[in-house]
């Protein structure tokens, strides 16, 4: 039975072309302008080894504290390590890390929020879960969980993918709740097509839009809570040089060079600016009633 | 109205128990024993047990699971490893600069997110909104620690206008305390101001375009007034809601500031027992502000009913 279902007239509601989204999401100009910030850092971030005039890692103590100049761009730290260099490859690590947690969270919210919004006796235990988990503040739930996985760059991105995905467990099941009652999920129950084939191939593709969303705004969360958690001493080890550690490492000598927290700091707003203003334009784009808020 | 209180506190409270078993499994998540983890890798095996024994860790789980519920029950949060005292004495001694804090930055936030927002909405697309709407964007965007080690180099370290960090020596006069309180309030508020701002824009934008502000215009009431009077006060009712939302994201906003600043809040407390693996004061913390953050939603509820005639529940 199910298999003859694609060629009965079970049709989802019409959906935008990917094309024509991309074209009308990159005539606002603040859209184009994230985006490109986004895409310059990703290709520095790719390219960190062969742009960067120095190994981020190494030691020219006699260099030590030099403020910026031809040499050193962005100044040298307290080792005499480039600044430049490691604020580059601190691209690396910041982003893979938001990356990594927009994976995780995304996924793990995107099943919750499917599940409590299609099978109702799932929804009250699923929702009463990701209702206490709000119950913390984001900062404080991941420092307690880090506290209790211990401090490493996986264990950082496992806590905070734990800490976003009720957020977009919430999102989805808002929207599912809202899609399973359209006819065209009617007319496939009718006609037997199984349920997981309902939520990932019916209900899932119709909840894209809001998920893309959350995924932009958490991006932009988790590099700033990767940050503070490494600026708290309780996030990636010292020793690796995300945009979090490297301010951490310079609250010593920021009275005597102020270009070491000045320069991963500006790499962090620029990041997360970006971010939010690629997802104000998809959420403006994509849900017209939320257009004024931004 | 007395049966929807009643299914709240119904529903505060199994959200409460969720929470108390999130934070005890949490502490429980860490690697290897607990006891041992929190004493260190110098700890004998003897100071282990006596550890183990005393926190009821050598029971089984589900055991220790309904002591800790029964001593919460009693208001028992339990004792402070690191400190030598009761977590709930911990939370008391910490909360004066955390509370003053966060209500220095809410006070900053509104100051800051309500009078531009209106702005923003009145003149919606002109040079004003794009101005204080990019300035919502890179609130949001900037992490408060950063923003507070740089405000604290200038006008701490350079011009000297305020205290470097601390909350002044025990037993100094209020007013001195609070002046300590001046650059991290300001830090929190204005980075958190960006949400009040979004959102009283929205909300007066959406007031602005119904049937009675054009009802008073036809009238010919000035602008002022209609936005002053006609607008706001209904623009306000949904920013109640975020300022709560606010009041709660500050709490976590403040455990972050406080360390840059070195405010013997609870924040640094927590960030504190992280660093030192003092669990009863992770645990306790955590509950205390979770409690908090529910009961603040619920505040915003039944403020709603207050503010609001038209909201029945």
């Amino acid at each position: 039975m199910s298999a003859n279902a694609p060629s009965l007239s079970v049709r989802a509601p019409p959906r935008r072309s990917g094309t024509v989204v991309l074209r009308r999401l990159f005539a606002r100009r603040v859209v184009l302008v994230g985006a490109a910030i986004l895409a310059v850092m990703a290709i520095v971030a790719l390219a960190a080894p062969w742009i960067t005039p120095y190994d981020p890692m190494s030691l020219k103590v006699l260099d030590r504290l030099q403020s910026p100049r031809a040499t050193h761009w962005f100044g040298s730290d307290e080792l005499g390590r480039d600044v430049f260099s490691r604020v580059v490859f601190g691209a690396r690590y910041s982003l893979m890390i938001g990356a990594l947690v927009v994976l995780m969270s995304v996924g793990a919210g995107i099943l919750l929020g499917l599940c409590a919004g299609f099978y109702r006796r799932m929804d009250t235990p699923i929702m009463r879960v990701v209702d206490a988990m709000m119950s913390f503040p984001d900062i404080l739930l991941a420092i307690a969980l880090v506290a209790a996985l211990g401090a490493s760059m996986s264990n950082v991105v496992l806590a905070l993918a734990i800490v976003y995905a009720p957020r977009v467990a919430r999102v989805v099941r808002a929207s599912t709740l809202v899609v399973r009652e359209l006819p065209f999920i009617d007319a496939a129950r009718a006609i037997g097509v199984p349920s997981w084939r309902m939520l990932f191939v019916h209900i899932l593709p119709n909840v894209a839009s809001p998920i893309l969303v959350q995924a932009t705004f958490i991006f932009a969360y988790a590099i700033l809570a990767e940050a503070g958690l490494s600026f708290l001493g309780v996030g990636v080890p010292p020793a690796i040089p995300t945009w979090g550690t490297m301010i951490a490492n310079s609250q010593q000598f920021a009275h005597r060079a102020i270009w070491l927290p000045l320069f991963p700091g500006v790499a962090i707003v620029l990041c997360a600016l970006s971010l939010q203003m690629v997802g104000d334009g998809l959420r403006d784009l994509l849900d017209p009633r939320l257009r004024k808020i931004v | 109205m007395i049966r929807y209180l009643v299914s709240r506190l119904a529903g505060m409270i199994v959200v409460m128990f969720i929470v108390a078993t999130l934070v005890f499994l949490i502490t429980r998540l860490a690697p290897g024993d607990p006891a041992a983890v929190m004493l260190g890798e110098q700890a004998s095996a003897a100071d282990i047990a006596k550890l183990r024994a005393s926190y009821g860790l050598d029971r089984p789980l589900p055991v220790q699971f309904g002591y800790w519920l029964q001593q919460l029950v009693h208001g028992n949060l339990g004792q402070s490893i690191f400190l030598q005292r009761p977590v709930t004495q911990a939370l008391a001694e910490r909360t004066e600069p955390t509370f003053f804090l966060t209500l220095f930055s809410l006070g900053i936030a509104m100051l800051i997110g309500v009078p531009c927002g209106i702005a923003a909405a009145v003149w919606r697309g002109r040079a004003i909104d794009q101005v204080f709407s990019g300035f919502a964007m890179l609130g949001a965007s900037i992490p408060s620690f950063w923003l507070g080690l740089l405000l604290m180099e200038l006008f701490a370290v350079a011009l000297g206008w305020f205290p470097v960090a601390g909350y002044g020596e025990p037993g100094v006069a209020l007013s001195v305390r609070l002046h300590h309180l001046v650059l991290p309030a300001i830090v929190l508020g204005v980075v958190n101001s960006a949400l009040i701002l979004r959102f009283t824009r929205a909300s007066m934008l959406d007031v602005l375009g119904e049937d009675h502000i054009r009802t008073a215009r036809a009238k010919g009431m000035s602008e002022t007034r209609v936005v002053m009077l006609h607008a706001l006060r209904n623009a306000l009712i949904p920013v109640t809601t975020v300022v709560g939302l606010t009041f709660a994201l500050l709490i976590g906003g403040a455990i972050v500031t406080e360390t840059v600043f070195g405010l013997p809040g609870v924040g640094n407390l927590v960030v504190s027992a992280v660093l030192r693996r003092d669990y009863p004061v992770i645990q306790g913390a955590l509950l205390v502000i979770a409690a908090l953050y529910v009961l603040i939603n619920l505040a915003i509820d039944l403020l709603y009913l207050v503010i609001d005639p038209r909201v029945k529940y």
